[in-house]
């Protein structure tokens, strides 16, 4: 994110994503920033409905236009893609940007061979012949880890493992070097070991190519294992962000802090109580007024005017890092001091 | 443990499904060896975590120890009754007294009906008239679970995930049954509601004295769950111990690999790097499991004799009673003895 001398890869300026529905505007994402550079990975960590997918679906362009309002920039290598065309899109999607979703078995056609899925978005950037794109194809998968990957290429999406599938779908992201990829929960349908081998092929790949990658998930283990930057989303805004190191050792926001001590561990105590965020996720049809966070916050009467149901925290980025919050930073380091001791002891 | 009758004794639990196939006449020509001789017990009140990749049976046995599922092979004995094929007759009183959590909070509650009709359907099946009425017990249930007991009349869609959840908890107290079979109880909720159901399934753990086997694939919240923890690999238990033993001196090879695959939410420095091992491969069909120990084509330690000869659940040289691993070549080593010295002070 210290990106002094170079203008970042991607960077998404006060983005917002409102879809209006039948029941009135849903602002799914509402006033968000941040930046990629290139050869870094960004984890984008949220519950279910913190607006995390919507984001990056917003970045490819596969929003539906009739029920959606964008306003904001993204800048993808300097190129506006909210005021791209269609046609533009089309040209960088799966080209220079792409994207791996979760479920890889819905994300595969399971008509046609692996081979041809991969190959055919190679020959529609680069023209190539099928020969050569079968190639490509055979090469991407052993790339990938594959194993026979000149036998394989012929098999459907169905005669693959849940790791294979997945791996499968990296190599049709990765199939034409993009700079840009972006991860929706790639690993959260599968098992641990399989999860770990994807992440470390992922940073593999990385390290060969160079390639930003935005890594959306809920798993804050998942981000300590792969993020450089983390940013935290809670109800279609950034609450939260900083190197990982800072946001998870010393986290500035009630929610993070929340997050990271409702997660059982491998190791410390067992005894106690886990420490869980009390109630549930916002509605983004009705979001609450003020901070977002503030009625399922424990310290939301220690700021002082009941400020927090009322004005709407301030993001303050210095250098990366800030946090979205009414406490003052004395009054963090007071309140937030036992969960360290109890975490790092 | 070994001396009273144990609440629950499985032993040699074996279910195949069979695999039908050929034409004009359709015959078995296989089996998914789903569950292949399961041993163990559950005492009364205590907690065993079930643990283990997806396809490793886990969810079977929760299926066959609750009889919704026909075992092929083996006793199931509740307080020493062998209910193995039990029938309707017999089971219908034990049935009350072994309920089940179900993973999914929407496809397992039923949308046409209320929490009220939801939460007292098991009392009105089995024709219980608790003093007071059902009505009163549905909202004191509703209470235990942490649920507003005015919320009655409202049907599941009007709350969240979480919450139904909780409801489900409460149909499952609702007969005060002695054992509960949790199926991957949290893991279709967000991390922060997560918290809130292993609070609340602890809670009820420990104040109602209710045996449970949680079954979880993951590991840091059976941890934090479960006494006795069992890890299951492509059908069979590959190690059993208490909780502390089995996290901190973890004996079979795949309990270590899995424990090191585990991604927490720590960063590097934090502490002594933990240690990493990478499984390569995926797990086997369990149509035609490998043979001798079934773990050995992803293991690194396997030898000619693990392919030729299963490993016995026993207790290896150097485990404490009660810790049973299945392999040939157990680990030795302690693991990361530095972080666990730290242990006993964190509770600060």
């Amino acid at each position: 994110m210290t990106s002094t001398d170079q203008q970042p890869f991607l960077s998404v300026k006060d983005l917002k994503v409102h879809f209006s529905t039948e029941d009135g505007t849903v602002k799914a994402v509402d006033g968000l920033s941040f930046d990629v550079a290139k050869g870094k990975t960004l984890g984008i960590v949220g519950e279910s409905g913190s607006g995390k997918s919507v984001t990056n679906l917003t970045i490819l362009g596969l929003h539906d236009p009739a029920h959606t309002t964008i306003e904001g920039e993204i800048l993808l290598d300097g190129e506006n893609l909210l005021t791209s065309s269609p046609r533009e899109l089309e040209r960088l999607r799966g080209n220079k940007m792409s994207m791996i979703f979760q479920d890889a078995l819905a994300s595969l056609s399971p008509y046609h061979t692996v081979g041809r899925q991969i190959g055919e978005t190679y020959r529609k950037h680069t023209g190539a012949s099928k020969k050569e794109s079968r190639d490509r194809a055979i090469e991407m998968l052993r790339r990938v880890g594959i194993p026979q990957p000149d036998m394989r290429v012929d098999d459907y999406p169905h005669q693959f493992s849940g790791g294979m599938r997945q791996r499968a779908m990296i190599a049709m992201a990765l199939v034409c070097d993009p700079e840009l990829l972006i991860a929706d929960e790639p690993t959260t349908a599968l098992d641990v070991t399989v999860q770990a081998q994807i992440m470390d092929l992922l940073k593999d790949l990385q390290q060969e190519f160079g390639t930003a990658i935005i890594f959306i998930t809920h798993d804050l283990g998942v981000i300590a294992d792969i993020a450089d930057d983390v940013l935290v989303m809670y109800g279609g805004r950034c609450v939260e962000r900083g190197t990982k190191r800072e946001v998870l050792r010393s986290p500035q926001h009630p929610y993070t802090l929340g997050l990271l001590s409702s997660m059982p561990s491998l190791e410390g105590p067992v005894d106690v109580p886990l420490s869980p965020i009390p109630g549930s996720p916002p509605s983004l049809l009705n979001p609450p007024s003020g901070c977002r966070f503030h009625p399922r916050c424990a310290f939301a009467d220690k700021v002082s005017g009941g400020l927090c149901s009322t004005a709407q925290p301030a993001l303050d980025v210095v250098d990366g890092r800030g946090s979205a919050c009414h406490l003052t930073l004395d009054q963090r380091d007071e309140f937030f001091a036992d969960f360290a001791v109890s975490r790092h002891n | 443990m070994s001396n009273a009758t144990p609440l629950l004794d499985v032993s040699g639990l074996t279910k195949h499904f069979p695999i039908k196939g050929g034409f004009p006449i359709r015959r078995t020509v296989g089996a998914v060896q789903a569950v292949d001789g399961l041993d163990f017990q559950v005492a009364e009140g205590e907690s065993l975590g079930l643990v283990g990749e997806s396809g490793c049976g886990k969810s079977t046995t929760g299926r066959l120890i609750t009889r919704l599922l026909e075992p092929t092979a083996g006793t199931i004995s509740y307080r020493g009754e062998d209910i193995t094929h039990a029938g309707r007759r017999q089971l219908a009183p034990i049935r009350s007294e072994i309920q089940m959590i179900f993973q999914d909070p929407y496809a397992s509650l039923n949308p046409r009906q209320t929490v009220g009709k939801i939460v007292s359907g098991p009392m009105e099946i089995n024709d219980i008239n608790p003093a007071g009425g059902r009505e009163n017990r549905v909202r004191e249930l509703l209470e235990i679970v942490g649920l507003n007991p005015e919320h009655y009349n409202r049907f599941p869609h009007e709350f969240s995930g979480g919450q139904r959840q909780r409801i489900g908890v409460a149909r499952a107290l609702a007969l005060e049954p002695k054992l509960i079979v949790a199926d991957e109880p949290v893991s279709a909720l967000d991390v922060s509601i997560q918290a809130q159901v292993v609070n609340l399934l602890q809670k009820v753990q420990q104040e109602l004295g209710i045996a449970f086997v949680f079954i979880a694939h993951d590991l840091a919240v059976v941890r934090h769950f479960s006494q006795r923890v069992a890890v299951m690999y492509l059908g069979k238990i590959v190690e059993i111990a208490d909780r502390d033993d089995l996290y901190g001196n973890p004996r079979h090879p795949y309990t270590r690999a899995l424990l090191s695959a585990v991604p927490e939410a720590t960063v590097d420095d934090d502490g002594p790097v933990r240690e990493r091992i990478r499984l390569v491969g995926d797990v086997p069909s369990p149509i035609s499991p490998p043979s001798g120990c079934r773990f050995r084509t992803r293991c690194w330690k396997a030898t000619d004799k693990c392919a030729n000869e299963a490993p016995p659940l026993v207790q290896v040289e150097g485990n404490k009673p009660g810790h049973l691993t299945a392999c040939h070549y157990p680990e030795t080593e302690a693991l990361i003895p530095a972080r666990l010295s730290k242990n006993p002070g964190a509770a600060a």
